[in-house]
């Protein structure tokens, strides 16, 4: 099939972007969308022209590197699928796509469809995390958790940090991600001493980093590739009030020297 | 060059305890003053950085991809091995130790399994302990599988995300340290020349691939966790990302390349759909636990499978191994379906491909069951494919998977070079000439979070380490080394692009150096991957500039190195006559077409050395001894 793609080409993030138009022929319905842009650009590059940068890693769904908003929706048209997993027999002969990077202040663009996502590291560096000192643990089975427990935090955990959820939020909110990570961490065993601080650190990040505030759109759990539930961000909320309640500690409220370690704001 | 693998004297299971009782300790109060780099945040690199962060030293972690979390440790899917013995089958560290070196068809340094089977334990309570979600029972404890070559089910998964699960908790534990300053983290940052002064590794040149500036970095020790090099083959499971620079550029500075021709071939893969393919993806092989590989008896059988009948399909893995079945090791399972390939009886187009059918075990446990324990495997599948998994059987076909070879380490993970460390998949050591399932990431993280903590610190408490700057002749010569290879590259403008050139390396290897190997063959490779390598340089087509963010350089700058590794894998695998794990040179087989090795002539580990560009590599020799698994010849039957 031939498509007319409409891709967002932008050299660094301070100078401006726009849509440059490209006609793709002879696309293999077996094709991943990645995979056409790959053929795209050998030709770009044969040609001369600049090849459109893209991020991507394990092209099998779970590193998070990979997406763009492809027609408005971020990962494309297929439910619980990354960009790198959609093939292209979801579109269909004479289809215009359009290609966008992620768009989110927290999110600066660093090129064409490639932006920065550090900030969701520094989230977790605020407090995703059990302090588990290596070598000091117990036996594994003496801590029991509940299968359902378990499971229902596995379902969390499965959060690959793609930054759908930020991209497709009407808020820019990374509320989706925040609570995959407070649910995951929340329904252990090992995850309760530091409950508290962690509600507080993780959601005083978000503030620091520019992302908006959840609203409840639902717009995240739509577009997530790994199906994160909302309820997710239910538990942080919670999570959030119970912790500013026992708390005698101010929210966590400036970002310490160490967290603007990451690429682009580097110390 | 002289080996000493420094294996410590005494009974096996007394080696690990007397080494870290010889070994020196850097007083609590001294860590600080010391300085590691640490390159790669995967399983190794995370869980590495991670400790020795939580020990006090300063570290600088590296990695190419914009997070730590990104590593392609994340993507394994299958299970972590460990000898708890939970579920009363008869495991036991001896047991986990006998099983890996038998399966890495005795080319293994015995000491060193044994205290991965050691460390086991520990890493699943370190993982539990962290939030690390493994599956459980409904009372609460922790559920294990049996796994490709096992006997016993001592395998803890995470459904089928156990690597991102693992690697998850390792990130989290580095990020607490990048939180405290304990690490500081250098995410899009590729490392390319390693820094050796008075012959020892004191630093690292990198690249940031966002802005194209190069920077030094100097530390007290370097450690090397940057996975291995199956992206040689351009088709492999690997990330696209993963590459073999890191440890090449560091081979020619000095550190011996241990076993490079070792590779595993993975039998559960989705088969090549077209030319555009640009990876394989795995699929889990928890699959042959209930799936049943087959293919039709008659060749050329171009019927639908549901139209074979029972009596005229081949269960060839049931057929020949009675007491395995469909969980033989990888590289007998890999072997066995390029076999029925060749002999014309494949499946699905180009007749490359078995069938994996579950229609036997959803008869017998339901749909409800398969779907709880391979539900994400099969949507995953299906999403590929557009083919049901639960009505029609899957297609799979081997696929380049992981390398056993690497950098070759001693006991303590010290490469040639001395100060310079190589932990997981970048090393050699402890997988023989073929890895079991669900040993790798046993290996990452006991390397990581229980062996570098101790060795690097006896290395550190037992020199003395001038102060070096970047200043120093042999940092400036590496940095002029780094640029005029991007020099070079950007110079040419010839006609043809750098994937190009890698699909052509990769098809050539995978030919001649893939799952059959034989003399003439291997001989014929090395010329042509020479021409080739020629070519490269004469007419390979580099976009854009230096000073940017530059994909198609990055990746040039990698395929120039997969081109040098490709040919010293071809040169080991010449020169290894015999058969070993995924290691099949077809001159050396036994009459039923199983791996024959020989144990007088090869039973000892290749650590090639650089003696200069264009120069034949020199073969040093470790000889490996067996003296508590007997080798014998694998059987499976």
């Amino acid at each position: 099939m031939n498509l007319t793609l409409h891709i967002w080409r932008q050299k660094n993030a301070s100078s401006p972007g726009k849509m440059v138009r490209y006609e793709v022929k002879d696309v293999n319905p077996e094709m991943s969308v990645l995979e056409m842009l790959d053929v795209l650009n050998e030709e770009l590059t044969l040609k001369g022209e600049d090849p459109v940068t893209f991020e991507h890693d394990c092209r099998e769904g779970i590193c998070g590197c990979c997406g763009f908003m492809i027609n408005g929706v971020a990962h494309g048209p297929q439910a619980a699928t990354t960009t790198c997993q959609l093939t292209m027999r979801h579109f269909k002969d004479g289809d215009e796509l359009f290609l966008e990077p992620w768009r989110a202040k927290a999110f600066p663009i660093v090129k064409d469809l490639m932006v920065d996502r550090s900030a969701l590291d520094r989230i977790i560096a605020a407090g995703g995390y059990v302090s588990a000192p290596t070598g000091s643990p117990q036996d594994a089975n003496a801590i029991l958790i509940a299968k359902e427990n378990a499971d229902l935090a596995m379902d969390a955990a499965a959060c690959i940090g793609c930054g759908a959820c930020v991209a497709a939020c009407p808020n820019a909110a990374a509320a989706l991600f925040t609570g995959a990570k407070i649910s995951h961490l929340g329904l252990l065993p090992q995850g309760q001493p530091e409950r508290v601080e962690r509600a507080l650190n993780m959601v005083a990040q978000l503030t620091v980093e520019g992302f908006g505030s959840c609203t409840n759109i639902g717009e995240c759990e739509a577009v997530c590739p790994k199906q994160i539930h909302i309820e997710v961000i239910s538990r942080m909320n919670a999570d959030f009030r119970a912790a500013s309640r026992k708390s005698r500690k101010e929210p966590y409220q400036d970002p310490s020297e160490f967290r603007r370690w990451s690429f682009g704001l580097k110390s | 060059m002289q080996l000493d693998s420094k294996i410590p004297s005494g009974p096996i299971e007394q080696k690990w305890d007397r080494a870290r009782f010889e070994m020196k300790l850097v007083n609590p109060a001294n860590k600080r003053k010391y300085s590691i780099i640490m390159v790669g945040s995967g399983l190794a690199g995370a869980s590495g950085a991670a400790s020795l962060g939580e020990l006090g030293y300063n570290v600088k972690c590296f990695c190419f991809q914009d997070s730590p979390r990104r590593a392609h440790s994340i993507a394994a899917q299958g299970g972590i091995n460990a000898a708890k013995n939970y579920q009363n089958d008869g495991d036991s560290i001896y047991r986990l130790f006998y099983d890996t070196v038998k399966g890495g068809d005795f080319r293994a340094r015995e000491a060193n399994v044994y205290r991965l089977a050691q460390i086991s334990v520990s890493i699943i309570d370190q993982c539990v302990a962290q939030g690390v979600p493994f599956a459980r029972e409904y009372g609460g404890l922790l559920s294990n599988r049996s796994f490709g070559g096992a006997q016993v089910s001592r395998t803890f998964y995470a459904r089928g995300q156990t690597g991102q699960q693992l690697l998850l908790g390792a990130y989290q534990a580095l990020m607490r340290q990048v939180d405290t300053g304990q690490v500081k983290m250098y995410p899009r940052t590729e490392m390319l020349d390693v820094i050796v002064i008075d012959g020892r590794a004191r630093g690292i040149v990198t690249r940031n691939l966002a802005t194209g500036q190069i920077e030094v970095h100097m530390a007290d020790a370097v450690c090397l966790a940057t996975g291995g090099y199956g992206n040689v083959f351009f088709l492999s499971t690997n990330a696209k990302g993963s590459n073999a620079t890191a440890v090449w550029r560091a081979y020619k500075r000095g550190a011996a390349f241990g076993n490079p021709s070792f590779t595993q071939i993975h039998p559960t893969c989705i088969p090549v759909s077209g030319d555009y393919q640009s990876k394989l993806t795995l699929m889990s092989e928890s699959l042959r636990n209930d799936g049943r590989i087959w293919v039709p008896k008659k060749t050329g059988d171009s019927r639908t499978p549901d139209q074979i009948p029972e009596d005229e399909r081949d269960y060839y893995l049931e057929r020949k191994y009675p007491s395995f079945g469909n969980l033989v090791p990888r590289d007998v399972a890999s072997r066995n379906a390029k076999q029925v390939c060749d002999q014309g009886r494949g499946v699905g187009p180009g007749g490359l491909g078995v069938y994996l059918d579950f229609r036997d075990s959803i008869n017998r446990l339901g749909e409800q069951a398969i779907s709880e324990r391979y539900g994400n495997l099969f949507e995953m599948y299906e999403r590929i494919t557009d083919e049901n998994p639960y009505k029609v059987p899957m297609r799979i076909y081997p696929a380049i998977h992981y390398t056993m070879g690497g950098l070759w380490v001693d006991y303590q993970l010290q490469s040639t070079i001395p100060g310079l460390f190589v932990l997981g998949e970048a090393n050699f050591s402890d997988h023989g000439a073929n890895r079991l399932g669900a040993s790798a990431l046993m290996q990452g993280l006991s390397d990581g979070y229980f062996v570098i903590p101790y060795t690097i610190g006896n290395y550190l408490a037992s020199n003395k380490f001038d102060k070096v700057d970047e200043s120093h002749a042999e940092a400036r010569g590496a940095v002029e080394n780094v640029t005029s290879i991007t020099r070079r590259l950007l110079s040419i403008k010839g006609k043809r692009t750098v994937d190009s050139f890698h699909r052509e390396l990769g098809k050539m290897m995978w030919d001649f150096c893939g799952m059959g190997r034989n003399a003439k063959g291997l001989e014929q490779a090395i010329g042509k991957i020479r021409e080739l390598r020629e070519q490269y340089w004469q007419n390979v087509l580099v976009p854009g500039g230096a000073d940017d963010l530059n994909q198609s350089l990055e990746r040039a700058g990698r395929v120039a190195d997969f081109f040098e590794l490709g040919e010293l894998m071809c040169i080991d695998a010449l020169h290894r006559n015999e058969s070993c794990g995924g290691h099949f040179r077809e001159e050396y087989q036994t009459p039923e077409g199983e791996a024959l090795r020989n144990d007088n002539e090869f039973a000892y580990a290749a650590a090639w050395e650089y003696q200069g560009q264009n120069q034949a590599p020199k073969l040093n020799k470790e000889p490996l001894e067996f003296e508590y698994v007997h080798p014998t010849q694998r059987s499976y039957k």
